[in-house]
């Protein structure tokens, strides 16, 4: 077979790194990137003229014209605040339906995209721009303090992502490093690389876990170091959840001191920014202190506040409880627990936190590895897998998928097709079939996570209803990126589908969210389990409609409208604030309609037995 | 190719993990993308299949349960897609009062008392499990696969039920 040429790992025989073009790793970070190279296996990040390695990954436009990044957008803030924006990587892939995420995070005027199915856009310095051209600012600035400090030209790279982000972020991502023309070698997940940098330089074996806490997102990753081999064996997160939700916390209280004071502030999109600002530095300050302080000056008032550190870890207490309900459930889908670990790592800056390296110590067992700068482990260890993809080398990374993958059937009933933690690459297929005659066309419901993804599928040739199969096929390729294809396989006419992600779910109050921003802020949490409730309760409304749909005819008139009393419970409860009221009426519900399931599993099972001879049985063993 | 095959692995019941990776990153190594960036499309393409072929290989392999259901495939024992109606009267029995007694459990403690039954179910069905196919008692197999099975689903139901309890509590 000469069509492929197998090379032994470490003579692949690529240009050499040396040649021409250099790679670099790229942490393309919620407040801070960093650009990093690795020469013959050993990583270093990239420095500006005066030795910082941090880009602030705030973008500026200002008024004078021009494109900033970094430490001088920033400063722009105070002065030029509606040209200035930060955390865009909050909104890689958003679309108007999932705003409720970042409603009070990012004071921004927003501009929900024309259709649901589009990107959101900000409207900075006059002009509505979408995350990735923003976030291709940020690469750009990047790339050139690569070239500056290689004194080559760079256009490749591996950059990382959350391992939680879902399709559509990921491809914004990629799409953000075209514009800012580097080739992507492959995304690779945060905690990933952060593993990947501390096994090569510490040569560690067995089995760790990575609890990467940054800017915007959550990340927790188990995995398995074995002789040049990364294998993650489970992955779980949040990515709308970071060190930018504990600055808004001490903003809120800040401005809530100022109300107690009696002044009165028109909280504008200046004043939040700010307090934010000021937030941040608080917080970093109680890194190690006991107690901070803190002038803010709102059109020209000013006012003093204190903050003791055991204040601020209570205003943070639920947030940190969240990211060790998502570790404790990550140890659960592996099948292992805290004293399986050889040890934790901690990556992301807000990893500083003492609280939260005391909450992980404590879960774990162990204390935590912090050796490596937790701001820069990310990138040390892409540069390390752009060395590896470019002048070949001898690790291995087998990354899993963090969504489940799910066919939303008739019904809303969703399937699983690839659930969460499957290894990647992976391909799939499943058949369908038309349910009328002469049928050309059909629609396919993707969902991953709680994102829906609709395909339509054309150019099916009409055949009698039931007689087409139409195969469709899944892949998430090694970066995480999905993609549909479709063969009607008695004809054989396919077509490729790239992704385009639509959004589904209904959460129809959440654009006027945005508009309050900081009214909403602290609801902002509470809102998102509301929202998570409501969802669940309307998933499974969905399920007891179709049941009874099917067999309703099992219920007594008695028993169908205690059921429909209990229904109409849940759909109040919905319409309502309280997400208690909401799990309380929907676990009645589900008590009430316990026995209707019963009776149905029964009629199944007699329904498979009766009527069929002994032959008939046995041949449904083969079914 | 069947999964063994792929693996290059004998087909057989029980599979030492350790030979199972050893195996699986030693094919990684050849066929993963990350050995094919910058090479020409089509390799790129036919390498991605064979890595997601492995993949596939590997997650059926490395389960005992999925490897038996697999292993018995192979074998000629079918059995009802995930989801179909139970059709065995005394499993079907088994599993109502195994739910109840769940549904009734109200702390974690007696949770775990549950799952550990049923896992020790477990271990006991799947150690079973190589005298049946020895003598290839093919509706025996089957019949304990289908009880393997629900039990593996009693586990996961035991485990959503403890976090819901441990939530309550916190």
């Amino acid at each position: 077979m000469s069509l492929l040429e197998i090379h032994e790992p470490g003579e692949t025989p690529l240009p050499h790194a040396g040649e021409g073009s250099l790679a670099v790793g790229i942490d393309l970070g919620t407040t801070n990137s960093v650009v990093a190279i690795a020469r013959e296996g050993v990583p270093a990040a990239l420095h500006d003229e005066t030795g910082k390695a941090l880009v602030p990954s705030v973008v500026a436009y200002p008024q004078a014209g021009g494109v900033l990044v970094g430490d001088a957008a920033r400063q722009l803030m105070a002065d030029e605040s509606r040209n200035v924006v930060a955390s865009i990587k909050r909104l890689m892939g958003r679309g108007a339906a999932d705003l409720h995420a970042v409603a009070g995070v990012l004071p921004y005027e927003i501009e929900p995209g024309t259709g649901q199915t589009d990107m959101v856009k900000l409207r900075i310095g006059g002009k509505a721009r979408s995350p990735v051209e923003i976030s291709a600012e940020i690469l750009k600035a990047l790339r050139k303090r690569a070239e500056a400090a290689l004194d080559k030209p760079v256009e490749r790279a591996v950059i990382t992502v959350p391992a939680y982000f879902d399709d559509a972020a990921r491809t914004a991502t990629r799409d953000a490093a075209r514009v800012a023309g580097l080739e992507v070698l492959r995304l690779v997940n945060e905690p990933t690389a952060a593993a990947l940098a501390y096994g090569l330089d510490k040569g560690s074996e067995g089995l760790y876990a990575v609890y990467d806490l940054g800017g915007g997102t959550f990340d927790f990753s188990l995995l398995r170091l074995e002789k040049g081999v990364f294998q993650v064996l489970a992955t779980g997160g949040d990515t709308a959840l970071g060190g930018d939700d504990f600055d808004r916390a001490i903003a809120e209280r800040m401005l809530a001191e100022r109300k107690q004071d009696g002044l009165a502030d028109q909280v504008d999109e200046a004043a939040v920014k700010t307090a934010l600002a000021l937030g941040r530095h608080m917080k970093e300050q109680l890194s190690d202190r006991d107690q901070t302080s803190g002038r803010l000056e709102i059109a020209g008032v000013p006012s003093f506040h204190a903050l003791l550190r055991t204040e601020f870890e209570a205003m943070i207490a639920a947030y940190i409880a969240r990211t060790l309900d998502i570790a404790r459930h990550v140890l659960a889908d592996a099948g292992m627990t805290a004293p399986d670990m050889q040890g934790v790592v901690l990556v992301g800056g807000s990893t500083r936190l003492p609280l939260v390296r005391e909450k992980v110590a404590e879960m774990i067992g162990k204390p935590p590895l912090t050796d490596i700068d937790p701001d820069e482990v990310v990138a040390l260890g892409a540069a390390l897998q752009a060395e590896a993809l470019t002048g070949g080398g001898d690790t291995l990374l087998l990354d899993v998928t963090p969504l489940s993958l799910g066919l939303e059937t008739m019904g809303g009933i969703v399937e699983k097709v690839v659930p969460r933690n499957t290894p990647i690459p992976v391909q799939l297929a499943q058949e369908f079939t038309t349910y009328q005659d002469g049928q050309t066309a059909m629609a396919i419901h993707v969902v991953q996570g709680e994102r829906l993804a609709r395909f339509e599928l054309l150019g099916i040739p009409p055949m009698t209803a039931g007689a087409a199969r139409i195969r469709v096929s899944f892949a998430v390729d090694a970066d995480g990126l999905l993609t549909v294809s479709a063969d009607e396989r008695t004809t054989g006419v396919a077509q490729r589908i790239e992704v385009k992600p639509s959004y589904g779910l209904s959460h129809e109050d959440m654009a006027d969210m945005l508009y309050d921003s900081l009214e909403n802020a602290e609801a902002d949490m509470t809102q998102r389990l509301l929202t998570e409730a409501r969802v669940e309760a309307r998933r499974s409304l969905l399920a007891l409609d179709a049941a009874l749909a099917k067999d309703g005819g099992l219920l007594a008139a008695e028993e169908r409208a205690a059921l429909d009393a209990g229904r109409t419970r849940l759909e109040a409860a919905m319409a309502g604030d309280s997400r208690d009221e909401i799990n309380a009426a929907a676990e009645a519900l589900e008590t009430l309609s316990k026995p209707f399931a019963e009776r149905r599993m029964d009629r199944g099972i007699r329904e498979a037995l009766s009527g069929l001879s002994l032959g008939e049985l046995e041949s449904r063993v083969g079914e | 190719m069947d999964h063994f095959a792929r693996l290059g692995l004998p087909a057989a019941l029980d599979l030492e993990p350790a030979s199972l990776d050893r195996a699986y990153f030693a094919l990684q190594r050849q066929w993963h993308p990350d050995r094919f960036v910058g090479r020409p499309p089509e390799e790129r393409a036919k390498a991605s299949t064979e890595a997601a072929a492995l993949n596939d290989a590997y997650r059926t392999l490395k389960d005992p349960l999925s490897r038996a259901v697999y292993f018995a495939g192979l074998k000629g024992v079918e059995l009802p897609g995930d989801g179909k109606t139970i059709d065995d009267p005394d499993l079907l029995m088994e599993a109502m009062e195994a739910r109840e007694a769940l549904h009734e459990a109200k702390t974690a403690e007696a949770v775990d008392t549950l799952a550990a039954e049923s896992r020790q179910g477990m271990q006991a069905a799947l150690s079973g499990l190589g005298s049946l196919f020895l003598r290839d008692d093919k509706p025996a197999i089957r019949k304990a696969l289908l009880r393997l099975r629900y039990l593996d689903k009693f586990a996961e139901e035991a485990r959503a039920r403890r976090t819901n309890l441990e939530r309550v509590k916190a």
